[in-house]
């Protein structure tokens, strides 16, 4: 695996996240977020997991920054987020960031190479979602279409009454 | 000798990595993949200058005019005079435009444009990057454009700019779903997501005559319509025009766009049409598969391009002869028709495969197919129905 | 220095204490479901790199634990936005800090 190739998509995909979570116009941190989701699907193909990562791009960049950014226009009576930052959450949050830091380092198992790995194939990924993963794959398909209808109503608007 | 001509392009690209042989293997991979891409560039940019004269000139013998013919032989060199223009025109940017969105849009816009035409096989062992989902490939970098378009919408800080990528934004996502819906029966007739795949699967001729493309099977053809019809909506072509329609909204979501942004805006709209008929060419038409047998000597890119440029050609003519319509009826299309019309191609790929993939197969899915379409065509009747005349007459 | 397991965990750490800062200490409600959204991705990031830096050969579990996180998350995103719309219509408000009453 390429070291370069890591260390460059670690600081993208960091720095856009870090810009996504405090930039304060809301605009512009969707579109950092969505450089964050475009760095972490280079991960996954850094990983060996293509199929990840295209679905990855597609799903979050295509899909739901581009809900995002209509709901920002939808509800656009404050686009800044005004007031002073939260203090209490930064501090929570350092917290929990120290903590897994020192659970990950304590733990030197981890410290290990990559082993080689077969290509995971895309024909692969299909048997098995056919196969071992048919119940889950059902339990998606109908929380999807919970997920569309529920949606749908809770945005439609009430004609009938008043 | 055919062999040979259709390779010619594996060799110089061998005789160029010939100096770099004894590099590690990194530096290998990226001088490889660089000459793919400029090779890419090269041949996409000159065929995008080429075709954007040649659709003024085709639109104005459709309207019975010539089109530009001052520039050079036949008024060839016309792109070369506009792009001088638009390099030399001044680069204005509205005063309250969010400066770092304005400006990335088109970068972006044209970016994912390109990269989706890496995946696409142009000859035979000439896909410059062969991923192994590349259909997947495609359309995650094609939905990335709907992003582009709301931040070009949303940077230019101007109302109509606004209404028109968002009107730019439904439409491309209504007509994503049928798009990407209509490539289904040829994945799973095929069994792979990778281009190459895909058109090695289309190799080979019925009789020696009727090539083994999915167009000629009865769900190939409905679905190569419904996606060609799904091109012509996400590359924002006439009849689907609305986004940019210059009659009503000026020129949406590309109206405080000049010069040399305009340019980049005018180059990724028909950099996106030549990706998706390269893609229809892939799936349905063959690749770059000879349509006789008897045909088969003349290079396989040459048979890709002459593809490629026919569905351009439909393009230009669907421009030059059918009127814009409206953002309703496109949306009502999409969700009510090509939508139940794209499950239908689905199924009846699969009544193909379970019949036996002969004529009894081609029978039965035509059947599907039409049951399913005339019953469409009778839910959907929009035909008005009129109410007998009266007439007031004055007293 | 080749990336062994422990950076892509530290990695995955740093994002998802990101999104927990996100969350957490943001007022509108939109940014909080970036915050969400980051931290999910962090998890799948290190549901991959486990499958990755595992005993080989293994079957492609993470893996497909990532893709149904991820179709998870979509929908988990539509319903939140649905509803941030939904509060909006009705509060005309999309901060946190007023959406403190049952009463409708």
């Amino acid at each position: 695996m390429n070291s370069a190739a890591f260390v460059v998509i670690a600081i993208l995909t960091l720095a856009a996240a870090l810009a996504a979570a405090s930039l304060p116009k809301l605009i512009h941190a969707a579109l950092s977020f969505a450089v964050a989701f475009i760095g972490i699907a280079a991960f996954f193909f850094l990983l060996g997991a293509e199929f990840v990562g295209l679905v990855q791009v597609f799903v979050y960049v295509g899909a739901v920054a581009v809900l995002i950014v209509f709901t920002i226009l939808l509800t656009r009576r404050d686009v800044q987020d005004t007031g002073k930052p939260n203090r209490g959450g930064a501090i929570i949050a350092i917290a929990v960031f120290g903590g897994l830091l020192w659970a990950i380092l304590k733990t030197s198992a981890l410290s290990i190479a990559a082993p080689q790995i077969e290509a995971l194939t895309v024909k692969r990924i299909g048997g098995v979602l056919m196969t071992d993963y048919v119940w889950p794959l059902q339990c998606v398909g109908l929380l999807l279409t919970a997920a569309l209808i529920g949606a749908l109503i809770l945005v439609m608007e009430d004609r009938n009454e008043g | 000798m055919s062999g040979s001509l259709d390779q010619i392009f594996i060799r110089i690209k061998q005789l160029l990595l010939a100096p770099v042989a004894g590099a590690p293997d990194w530096l290998m991979q990226i001088t490889s993949a660089l000459i793919n891409i400029f090779a890419l560039l090269g041949i996409f940019l000159t065929l995008f200058a080429l075709i954007s004269v040649l659709e003024r000139k085709i639109l104005g013998r459709m309207q019975n005019r010539y089109g530009p013919n001052r520039v050079g032989p036949f008024g060839l060199f016309q792109p070369v005079a506009d792009g001088i223009k638009m390099l030399i025109k001044e680069d204005i940017v509205p005063a309250r435009a969010d400066k770092v969105v304005h400006f990335l849009a088109p970068i972006l816009i044209a970016a994912t444009a390109i990269l989706a035409l890496g995946v696409i096989p142009y000859g035979r062992n000439m896909t410059p990057f062969s991923i192994d989902g590349g259909i997947l490939f495609f359309f995650a970098v094609g939905s990335t454009t709907e992003l582009a378009v709301f931040m070009a919408g949303w940077g230019s800080n101007n109302k109509f700019s606004m209404l028109g990528a968002m009107r730019a934004i439904a439409q491309m996502i209504s007509y994503e779903l049928p798009l990407i819906i209509t490539t289904f029966p040829v994945v799973m007739v095929v069994g792979a997501l990778s281009p190459d795949a895909i058109v090695a699967a289309q190799n080979g001729y019925w009789f020696g005559v009727v090539p083994h493309w999915f167009v000629t099977t009865p769900w190939g053809a409905a679905a190569f319509i419904l996606f060609f019809v799904s091109g012509l909506v996400e590359s924002n072509r006439t009849p689907f025009d609305v986004p940019e329609g210059e009659s009503e909204i000026v020129a949406g979501h590309m109206t405080e766009y000049s010069g040399f942004k305009y340019a980049t805006f005018f180059m990724a709209e028909y950099i996106g049409m030549f990706a998706i008929s390269g893609l229809a060419v892939t799936l349905f038409l063959g690749g770059w598969h000879a349509p006789i047998r008897g045909l088969e000597f003349i290079p396989s890119y040459v048979w890709f391009f002459v593809k490629l440029s026919i569905l351009l050609f439909i393009y230009i003519w669907a421009r030059g002869t059918l009127p814009r319509t409206r953002i309703d009826q496109i949306m009502n299309f999409a969700w009510k028709f090509m939508l139940p019309m794209a499950f239908t191609c689905i199924i009846a790929a699969a009544v193909w495969h379970y019949a036996g993939r002969g004529v009894a197969g081609w029978f039965w899915s035509l059947a599907v197919l039409g049951v399913v379409y005339i019953a469409l065509s009778i839910l959907l009747d929009t035909r008005k129905k009129f109410a007998t005349r009266t007439y007031r007459f004055a007293e | 220095m080749t990336p062994t397991l422990q950076l892509f965990l530290v990695v995955s750490a740093t994002l998802f204490s990101i999104g927990l800062l996100a969350a957490l200490s943001r007022r509108h409600a939109i940014f909080i479901l970036i915050g969400i959204e980051l931290m999910l991705a962090a998890a799948n990031l290190n549901f991959i790199a486990f499958w990755r830096f595992g005993p080989q050969p293994q079957p492609p579990t993470g893996v497909m634990i990532a893709i149904f996180s991820i179709a998870i998350a979509a929908a988990e995103a539509v319903v939140g936005l649905a509803m941030v719309i939904a509060v909006y219509r009705h509060y005309r408000t999309t901060n946190v800090d007023q959406l403190d009453q049952l009463k409708g």
